[in-house]
């Protein structure tokens, strides 16, 4: 069984930042106490473009696949996210093959504050959001590499609460879920799974397909300011 | 110089080894009989819920508009045998999939090949009761259209409606052609055992219904 040592990771990040390693060369001839560093938790949000190169995920039509909307979609969040000043990894910038693995392990070495995972489908209304099918469970130094998640289903779902109700206020239709998508599981952040669908059925008023521009925009301008509210309300663990 | 005791012991041996290859023609037609018994009692038990009393079933057929599962209750033959009422039950299911006005598109033709069942493993945190692998038909994962929503839903209302009535189903996990699969159509996780508790439908049935 794979393990993660979720513990490591944050200590190592902690002592980069302190400057922990840079005071340890050269001998002090009197031990001075170092003065207190205070140490900015970092902010980081992970996008993760589902699909990508040989794996084009779902099709729109003849010409229009998944990936390119998830590709489409994380390059503009992204752009939103830095100019609000928020700092953003992505799991990939191009039409590339990206294996699950390598994802998981991008956003996890982030350590990120909020992972969202983009997904694009012709079926249903509105945007879908869904958080891991995982138990909660308490957090450990060691997390088995199949249910990284659990410790985090708490924060993953106040996280697509925060989501919900941004796009609820740009009046877009919300289905909230828990589901078995992979990576999600392995992800040791909140996260959620973002999928975009067209806005159609009966209590639509106007209803847009999956490229329209406009929609994408007001989509996206939702997740910046769901995320920049999770930023204002977010504490380090 | 072969002695007297050389020729005995193999003639002994030859002896045995017909004997022995008589043996594995026979357990080998015995075995072929009881295949070819079981084939045919299958397609017997599924004729045979043409002509047993219809029972009410409760189908939990999924809305791709609000991702819910509606509860929708069918009279329909059910054969003797959980394997055969299962496969009915998800093939009723399927074919309201494909129904007219259906709210969860998926148009195929057969999208179960088989159920079979394994009692639950008795351990730590395990439930008893039964896990059902349903081997779905590659025709249903071509068909299924690709998104977490969708795929989800498909997976959930089969394991709700097998669960709702036939109790004894706890666990189930899928297969497609007979072979595990990572995901349904690019998304839902095939990996897995699903458990009866991940299902939320609605609770109170629509008597005669339609989805």
């Amino acid at each position: 069984m794979r393990w993660i040592d979720a513990g490591a990771l944050a200590v190592v990040a902690a002592g980069v930042m302190a400057g922990g390693w840079a005071q340890t060369s050269g001998p002090p001839a009197m031990p001075v106490p170092p003065p207190p560093v205070q140490v900015q938790p970092r902010f980081v949000v992970a996008l993760d473009a589902a699909h990508g190169g040989s794996d084009t995920g779902a099709r729109f039509g003849q010409d229009i696949l998944e990936k390119d909307i998830t590709l489409a979609l994380s390059v503009h969040l992204r752009s939103l996210l830095h100019a609000r000043g928020i700092e953003v990894v992505t799991t990939r910038e191009s039409d590339i093959d990206v294996p699950l693995l390598n994802r998981a392990e991008t956003a996890n070495h982030a350590q990120a504050a909020a992972c969202l995972v983009l997904h694009a489908t012709p079926t249903g209304s509105g945007i879908h959001l869904f958080t891991s099918s995982l138990n909660p469970a308490p957090s450990a130094r060691l997390l088995p590499w199949d249910t990284a998640q659990a410790p985090y289903i708490t924060q993953s779902l106040k996280l697509e609460s925060e989501i919900d109700t941004a796009l609820a206020h740009s009046e877009i239709p919300v289905t909230l879920g828990r589901a078995s998508v992979q990576p999600m599981d392995h992800l040791t952040c909140p996260e959620v799974a973002v999928e975009m669908a067209p806005l159609v059925g009966g209590h639509v008023s106007h209803p847009r397909d999956i490229t329209d521009a406009a929609y994408q925009k007001q989509v996206v301008e939702s997740l910046a300011a769901a995320l920049e509210q999770w930023r204002s309300d977010w504490k380090q663990p | 110089m072969i002695t007297r005791g050389h020729k005995i012991l193999f003639a002994v041996l030859l002896l045995a080894c017909v004997a022995m290859a008589v043996a594995l023609i026979r357990l080998r037609e015995r075995a072929q009989d009881r295949l070819q018994a079981q084939a045919a009692e299958e397609p017997a038990a599924m004729t045979e819920s043409a002509g047993s009393p219809p029972r009410i079933v409760t189908l939990y057929v999924p809305n791709d508009l609000d991702g819910s599962l509606t509860a929708v209750e069918r009279s329909i033959p059910l054969p003797a045998g959980e394997n055969a009422q299962a496969r009915v039950l998800l093939e009723s299911l399927i074919e309201a999939f494909a129904a007219p006005g259906t709210t969860h598109p998926i148009s195929v033709a057969s999208g179960i090949n088989d159920v079979y069942f394994l009692p639950v493993p008795q351990g730590r945190g395990e439930t008893k009761g039964q896990i059902a692998v349903v081997d779905l038909s590659g025709a249903l994962a071509a068909a299924q259209p690709s998104g977490i929503e969708p795929e989800t839903l498909t997976l959930l209302s089969m394991l709700a409606t097998l669960h709702a009535n036939l109790p004894s189903i706890t666990q189930v996990h899928f297969l497609v052609d007979g072979q595990p699969r990572e995901t349904l159509a690019g998304h839902a996780d095939l990996t897995r055992t699903y458990l009866a508790a991940e299902t939320n439908p609605q609770p109170s049935p629509v008597p005669g219904g339609t989805p």
